[in-house]
């Protein structure tokens, strides 16, 4: 198996998850492509620890999924607030805070 | 197999402040309704307090512990210490609860529905909201381990720690809750982007050096092993995920609006501790880790000062909201600070201890002013209400004038002092644009400061105009301290500026 492979579909995916944020209107959905990038940083990782011989990135892989789960937390708990007061998740109606 | 060994006193601060954070939480569980704010309150001002003291103990430690993911030298040290004063003068502002009548800045159960009956009965019951404090607590303990990072993942550890509970405490405030929580939104959105940037850069360059260790990839660029492009890729990336944070123009876009947003308190302790965290962390990353390939990073840095300082300056000007005008000089100010980094040297890490020092104590005190000048829906934070200030309050608005006067850079006030040694620094390092662009907008941003000044004591107040809170001690304390390390540092820099010297050294 070449592990180069790995490493493109991993940039496949961190670019997949990076246009989302920036084309997608609905929190939620914007928010799950940041777990895509993140999800694709983990692939990264685990595939150079493989490349090198060593564990540092697979330990690296454990980390994120816990720093991720965290951020879910924080994260669905600021977009149910902004749901349940305007009914609404989408981020263009989010603006308030303008000039 | 032997277990790794931990330095466990030269990490009590951090230690003891996330305890602190726990402990708070399990008061939050445990300890009844009516004595739990002063608990807290006493909780999270004495763990900064023997923190700091801590850090003070530990002064001319230089080891590089927790088996090498955690480094504790000079500027690390430096930068907890100035981070813990201004978490100690942040808690101050938080507790303050003479200008919402009996309550604090924030909403009492940040979950109840803005305009709801349970807000109503909170309010009326004056439930006072006690979760910022551990919050809080969190939130300064990431900031202490994200400049003292020696490794990529502690480094990305640190910056969530940092990030996760800011973007909650954003959301909390008591009025103008939908802007409060729409901030938080785009607060978090964002920073979750940028700190996805951040982990796929990492992940770049741990596969060119084949460790996380910041020695070690050192050693890899050295010894030019792997493919080059991995690691352009990586250290860029990395670079947006840090500069975000800290503000710098491609990545600023949020930062007007957390800003106004965010209760003023927040953003009083988001402006002065995030800036300080991220670009110790940003110093460390590129003098320790990048240091081999400085002149591929230093043109990108290059461009990013110089439209940091330009775009920050020029919308600054067209700004019509207090809070919106100092977010976009504090984008100017990380430009004027990238000036001084891109020049690698010790003389440029002291400018940059010293000047984070002179600029948070200033931002401090800047925003606690904000939070005094009421109307009835709450701050009035339009500069038209802030007309004729000058004459309704002379105090209040010579000490916002000062605040003033010192982020634009007025010899004999702190601002002064820090602008001169980052500019010398980036002179130093060669980079003679970087300092004509700095002194240039330097110029320009006089301009605007000097404005509201002129707003504040020449014109006629208006009819209706806002009423100045009278504050309670905590607020009074807190702005008083930055009174006087604003003009302190502007008048004997000398001991800070010989500190700063001394601390200037990273441990390798």
């Amino acid at each position: 198996m070449n592990p180069t492979s790995y490493l493109v579909l991993a940039t496949l995916l961190f670019t997949i998850g990076a246009a989302g944020v920036l084309l997608r209107r609905n929190a939620l959905v914007a928010f799950m492509s940041v777990e895509l990038m993140l999800n694709a940083a983990n692939l990264a990782f685990v595939t150079f620890a493989r490349m090198h011989g060593n564990l540092d990135g697979q330990i690296v892989a454990f980390f994120v999924m816990v720093i991720a789960a965290a951020e879910v937390v924080v994260g669905l708990a600021i977009i149910v607030m902004i749901f349940r007061t305007r009914r609404s998740a989408s981020v263009d109606d989010a603006s308030l805070l303008k000039l | 197999m032997t277990a790794p060994s931990i330095e466990y006193a030269a990490l009590l601060p951090m230690i003891i402040v996330l305890g602190a954070g726990v402990v708070g939480v399990l008061v939050e569980a445990f300890v009844p309704r009516r004595p739990r704010h002063a608990v807290q309150v006493g909780i999270a001002l004495l763990a900064l307090v023997a923190a700091l003291v801590q850090v003070v103990r530990l002064r001319d430690t230089e080891i590089i512990g927790a088996v090498g993911s955690v480094a504790i030298d000079g500027p690390a040290l430096f930068l907890q210490g100035t981070l813990l004063v201004m978490a100690i003068i942040s808690v101050m502002f938080f507790a303050e609860r003479r200008i919402e009548s009996g309550g604090n800045a924030f909403a009492p159960a940040a979950s109840s529905l803005p305009g709801s009956e349970d807000e109503r009965v909170l309010v009326r019951d004056r439930v006072l909201q006690t979760e910022i404090y551990p919050l809080t607590m969190f939130s300064v303990g990431g900031m202490m381990l994200f400049p003292a990072a020696n490794d990529l993942l502690v480094m990305f550890i640190a910056l969530e720690v940092l990030s996760l509970p800011l973007y909650l405490l954003c959301g909390m405030a008591r009025r103008r809750r939908l802007l409060s929580q729409e901030a938080a939104m785009k607060y978090f959105l964002l920073g979750a982007f940028a700190s996805g940037f951040f982990l796929f850069g990492a992940a770049f360059v741990y596969g060119y050096a084949g460790s996380l260790e910041f020695a070690a990839i050192d050693a890899a660029l050295a010894a030019r092993v792997g493919q080059e492009g991995l690691l352009l890729a990586g250290v860029g990336l990395m670079a947006v995920g840090l500069l975000f944070k800290i503000g710098a123009v491609p990545f600023h876009a949020w930062t007007p609006d957390v800003y106004q947003g965010a209760p003023s308190q927040v953003t009083a302790f988001m402006a002065a501790c995030t800036k300080i965290a991220a670009f110790g962390a940003m110093l460390r990353l590129f003098y320790v880790a990048f240091g081999g390939i400085r002149t591929d990073w230093q043109p990108m840095l290059w461009a990013v000062a110089i439209i940091t300082m330009v775009v920050g300056i020029v919308v600054a000007l067209t700004q019509t909201d207090v809070k919106r005008m100092l977010a976009y000089s504090s984008i100017a100010h990380a430009g004027f600070i990238l000036t001084a980094l891109v020049a690698v040297d010790e003389v440029a890490i002291a400018a940059i201890l010293f000047y984070l020092a002179a600029y948070g104590l200033t931002t401090l005190g800047a925003f606690a002013v904000v939070t005094l000048v009421r109307d009835a829906g709450g701050e009035a934070t339009h500069l038209s209400k802030w007309a004729g200030l000058g004459k309704r309050s002379p105090l209040l608005a010579a000490t916002f004038g000062l605040f003033l006067l010192a982020l634009a850079g007025i010899p004999l006030t702190s601002g002064f002092v820090g602008k001169l040694t980052v500019f010398a620094a980036a002179f130093q390092g060669g980079a003679m644009p970087l300092v004509i662009v700095g002194v240039v907008t330097s110029a320009v941003a006089a301009f605007f400061y000097v404005r509201v000044i002129v707003l504040m004591f020449f014109s006629d107040p208006a009819p209706e105009g806002p009423t100045v809170a009278v504050p309670s001690a905590w607020t009074v304390v807190g702005i008083g301290a930055a009174v006087v390390a604003t003009i302190v540092l502007g008048i004997l820099p000398g001991p800070l500026l010989e500190l700063a010297e001394q601390a200037a050294v990273f441990v390798r």
